[in-house]
């Protein structure tokens, strides 16, 4: 038990710190590719609902391809083309090969799968809000950028919740995946000093210790956060 | 099926195909005939793994369903305990920490390393079987115990007052009901199921992903191998979507 204690202490014979500074890596990658990837579904929802046929089809095609293809080889497959897209435009403008910092790649990589799941949590929300909320406003002339600003976004927001928490779980526990890879986030420093130590069990499970306070401190914020959204609005829920 | 065919989709189906043959010309797939064998036997091993973990998995998701669903509470924390940690941490996670967490405490034990199961416990191939199986039991557990919360209570009523026995209700009436429930999410949770097997590969098996590395390892080829590992699962997942859309289909429409 001390010893554990030991391994597990902030200071240098202990990789208490090595795992805080994977933690800190790891929420960081979420953090971003959780933003990127909500970009990338609200411009997908909206031209997955009023794009043209053109555009409709390319977003279905891209989000059927990836929430079908495991993540790892989706996150292999973008890591090499965007590092192949940055070094041509280096060799381009003359310069040498660019080196890519883990965090920049990593958001890049899990943006774009988060990106198709958001597009279909944030499509579905919208197509729940009663149309008449929406026939309304445009009843008394509300321009476009300010039906969406004023109605569809606020009334979106309490149907996209539950799927954008279940996102951003997924966005936690996927920036594991980015360890196959070699970024030095959680999982691959908890491997480093499982390595170096040799006591696997103590690391492994310290690191999902960690991974399960985040998870279960997002679903009371989330559950917060929701509970705003939906204030004003008849709950069917007794709680 | 005649609305699938309208000149836009014509026009980008002929893209696709223009695609595929650009991929096939000017790509490099000399590597393609020496990896063809490891290939189908990886292929091979990734269904194996997700049919057995499936199977596994469904048959202790129903117990921890239940045990949540109508379980006293001293079945019921536990289930539900068990579920939150398995959905709260990442799979790879997981898998390490039976690989080489377990698997370093196993040999201290001199009773383990004496009985018959140890030249087993030595191989990578339980430790994933173990992690995948009780990863989609943690998932399917929470879903069966919503599709077991929302049977008819009337029909266990009607059922348990013709004086069926209890094993006799819970297998005739309770579990075929909330399987029909389960089955659009079980599609999904099958998927799921197939898209976390390239994870084991991280343990030394040798699936499908696996072959993909082991030829960008030897021959510095990149994205044929990805590509091709892409399309496979692509189509493994659309055979998936299409039988459960025909299991769903065949069954008895729900009366409500």
């Amino acid at each position: 038990m001390e010893q554990t204690l030991e391994l597990l202490s902030l200071s240098p014979p202990g990789w208490g710190a090595n795992l805080l500074r994977g933690l800190a890596a790891s929420l960081q990658i979420a953090l971003g590719a959780f933003g990127f990837g909500l970009i990338i579904g609200f411009f997908g929802a909206m031209g997955k609902l009023y794009g043209s046929p053109w555009v409709r089809d390319l977003l279905e095609v891209y989000t059927t391809v990836v929430r079908a293809v495991p993540e790892l080889v989706l996150i292999l497959i973008l890591y090499f083309v965007g590092t192949d897209i940055i070094n041509q435009i280096a060799a381009a403008m003359g310069r040498g090969p660019v080196e890519i910092s883990g965090v920049a790649a990593g958001i890049w990589v899990l943006g774009i799968v988060q990106g198709a799941y958001a597009t279909e949590i944030l499509r579905g929300a919208i197509r729940a809000i009663p149309p008449g909320q929406t026939e309304a406003a445009r009843a008394y002339g509300m321009p476009r950028a300010m039906l969406a600003w004023r109605v569809t976004i606020p009334a979106m927001t309490a149907f996209a919740i539950p799927g954008i928490a279940n996102l951003w779980l997924i966005a936690t526990k996927d920036t594991a995946l980015l360890a196959v890879v070699g970024f030095s986030e959680l999982t691959l420093e908890t491997r480093q000093a499982a390595q170096t130590t040799r006591a696997y069990f103590t690391f492994f499970l310290a690191a999902g210790f960690l991974y399960l306070m985040v998870t279960l401190f997002s679903g009371v914020i989330f559950g917060r956060i929701e509970k705003w959204a939906r204030r004003g609005q008849p709950s069917h829920r007794a709680s | 099926m005649r609305a699938m065919l309208i000149p836009r989709r014509l026009i980008m189906l002929g893209l696709f195909a223009a695609f595929v043959i650009w991929c096939a010309l000017t790509m490099d797939w000399s590597w393609l005939p020496r990896y063809t064998p490891l290939m189908l036997s990886g292929l091979w091993v990734t269904i194996w793994l997700l049919v057995v973990t499936l199977v596994l998995g469904f048959a202790l998701a129903v117990p921890l369903g239940l045990a949540q669903a109508i379980g006293p509470w001293y079945l019921a924390a536990p289930a539900r305990t068990f579920c939150t940690i398995i959905r709260g941490t990442p799979l790879l996670l997981q898998i390490w920490l039976l690989y080489y967490g377990l698997g370093s405490l196993f040999p201290q034990f001199p009773w383990i390393r004496e009985s018959e199961l140890w030249p087993y416990l030595r191989q990578a191939w339980p430790y994933a079987v173990l992690s995948l199986t009780l990863s989609y039991a943690g998932y399917e557990g929470e879903v069966m115990r919503g599709a077991f919360a929302s049977v008819n209570k009337g029909q266990i009523e009607a059922a348990r007052a013709f004086g069926m026995p209890k094993y006799k209700v819970f297998f005739r009436i309770w579990l075929p009901q909330a399987i029909r429930q389960t089955l659009p999410t079980l599609g999904g949770e099958t998927i799921l199921q197939l898209k976390a097997t390239p994870l084991v590969a991280t343990i030394t098996i040798v699936e499908l992903y696996a072959v993909a590395g082991r030829v960008r390892q030897d021959t510095f080829i990149v994205y044929e191998p990805l590509l091709l590992l892409a399309a496979a699962y692509l189509v493994i997942a659309g055979v998936i979507t299409l039988g459960f859309r025909w299991i769903e289909g065949r069954g008895p429409r729900m009366s409500r």
